[in-house]
């Protein structure tokens, strides 16, 4: 059981580390996006898991499953909606980006006001700077 | 310092010593990682994201912090600042789509 820890809680560590690292060298917002949220939700899961296997007594558990639980529903939801509202402001992607799928879905699609109307908003000059 | 001296005292370590002379000082290396990317981050979006993660932080410091004083406790605590968070997150995401 110590050993099952120790690698849960070394694990969690090491991933957690790797998630800041990601935060901190990674080129621009929508990959540092995707590093914090998946290696930081592997990282807590770890830790937690190890925090349930300590205590082994039933309200503990349950509260560390849960707050599993809750973290992997939440994650992803805020980081579709921090990168919905980066790509509508226009951050600037990494200049080694080589494709942009939605705004080639965007540019094939005709007929759809709400969509012409954000591809117009996307193609406008003079915005760069809204997001300081 | 011999090789006998070292592996003793690794092997002398109980796991809340682990817990706090490796594991707690590696949350804090890559907490102060995050914050650098939090005072530097070059659009309002970079910030956003190092405060949820500094956010998901605490959340892993609570857990260890749990199991170091041996109270349940402080996973309720872990449960409420990921509620707070998420809302945070949410928020912020919502006045930058709308243009502050």
């Amino acid at each position: 059981m110590l050993v099952l820890k120790l690698i849960l809680v070394g694990i969690g560590t090491l991933t957690l580390i790797l998630a800041a690292v990601g935060i901190l060298r990674l080129p621009d917002a929508y990959m540092r996006m995707s590093s914090s949220t998946k290696a930081a939700t592997m990282g807590i899961m770890c830790l937690l898991l190890a925090a349930a296997l300590h205590f082994q007594e039933t309200s503990a558990t349950t509260r560390a499953l849960a707050t599993i639980c809750f973290v992997l529903l939440t994650a992803p939801v805020a980081a579709h909606m921090i990168g919905r509202a980066a790509y509508y402001r226009r951050v600037p992607m990494w200049e080694g980006t080589i494709e942009d799928e939605f705004k080639r879905d965007l540019e094939e699609t005709v007929g759809d006001p709400l969509r012409e109307k954000l591809l117009e908003r996307l193609n406008q000059t003079g915005l760069e700077d809204t997001v300081a | 310092m011999t090789y006998a001296d070292i592996t003793s005292f690794i092997l002398s370590l109980t796991f809340t010593d682990v817990l706090t002379l490796i594991v707690m000082p590696c949350i804090g290396l890559a907490t102060l990682m995050t914050l650098v990317r939090l005072v530097r981050g070059p659009t309002l979006v970079d910030r956003v994201i190092a405060l949820d993660l500094l956010n998901t932080f605490g959340i892993g410091v609570l857990a260890v912090q749990s199991m170091i004083t041996g109270r349940a406790v402080y996973l309720d605590i872990g449960l409420v600042l990921g509620l707070v968070a998420f809302l945070a997150t949410i928020a912020f995401a919502y006045y930058i789509q709308r243009g502050l």
